[in-house]
């Protein structure tokens, strides 16, 4: 066993049980820690893949800037108890379960009858290379200078609106 | 050895489907938001793996947008919940029911 599979064994266990100990805590605070927790791991296995500005950029913004924002949230809003998934009525709860599997099942399902490990093999040179800010930054203010401008100005029409909408009053 | 792309793959099929459960069973607003944040960062392992295996960086650059929309949803979605809060005290989304006909 390669470091390699060690560290991915380790994030990929620590992603899937924090994003299920998400969903199932009752408590929201409780709730965005976990979910802080796989950001932070997913964060990992960007690292693994070699995608160094992405898993940088997944600490600072997500685990940082928008996490903290949920919980300043929480915070603010206190909100009350919540029914659990095993207090709801049986036709929903037959329905989540029969849905939610439908999609698991399709999806793995796609997933081995294309089997694109066949195909596609990670040459390690190449990978290390495309991640590296030099390169994304080389591409994003060359071929992607257009979209990258459509998102500032989608983040500042994002920061009006915020604005107006949680306005006290609307005059 | 190297990790067979099927592993990254079924791992970010499983958070997207744990997502799914969450947006389904949890009526918090602010908790059914986390999940949708939770799904759109399985579609953003998807497309850091294969934008590493196939050595195009393209799939690093669409998650950089991903996450700045994300950012913008975040923002204007939590707006929307806290305008909802100050006209009815609550954030159950079983008692938000104002479009329901």
């Amino acid at each position: 066993m390669t470091l390699e599979i060690v560290l991915f064994i380790l994030f990929a266990s620590i992603c899937a049980v924090s994003a299920v100990l998400m969903i199932t805590r009752p408590n929201p605070v409780l709730s965005a820690l976990f979910l802080v927790l796989n950001f932070c791991s997913l964060a990992g296995l960007y690292l693994i893949l070699n995608a160094q500005f992405i898993a940088v950029a997944q600490i600072i913004v997500y685990a940082g800037a928008i996490m903290v924002f949920f919980l300043f949230v929480i915070m603010l809003l206190n909100p009350e108890k919540e029914k659990r998934f095993f207090e709801h009525n049986t036709k929903i709860r037959i329905f989540i379960v029969a849905i939610v599997a439908l999609i698991l099942v399709q999806i793995v399902y796609i997933i081995f009858l294309s089997s694109p490990s066949e195909v596609i093999t990670r040459e390690a040179a190449r990978s290390v290379e495309t991640g590296t800010v030099e390169n994304i930054g080389r591409e994003m203010f060359t071929n992607y200078v257009l979209p990258f401008e459509a998102a500032g100005y989608l983040l500042l029409a994002a920061t009006i609106g915020a604005l107006v909408i949680a306005k006290k009053k609307f005059e | 050895m190297q990790i067979p792309i099927e592993y990254y793959l079924i791992l970010s099929a499983f958070m997207f489907t744990v997502g799914i459960v969450g947006v389904l069973t949890r009526r918090n607003a602010i908790v059914v938001f986390m999940c949708i944040e939770l799904m759109l960062n399985s579609a953003n392992l998807t497309l850091i793996t294969y934008s590493s295996y196939l050595g195009d960086v393209a799939g690093q650059l669409f998650v950089f947008f991903v996450m700045s929309v994300a950012a913008a949803e975040a923002a204007v979605g939590l707006a929307i919940i806290i305008a909802i809060y100050r006209n009815k005290l609550t954030v159950n989304i079983d008692e938000i029911n104002i479009l329901k006909w």
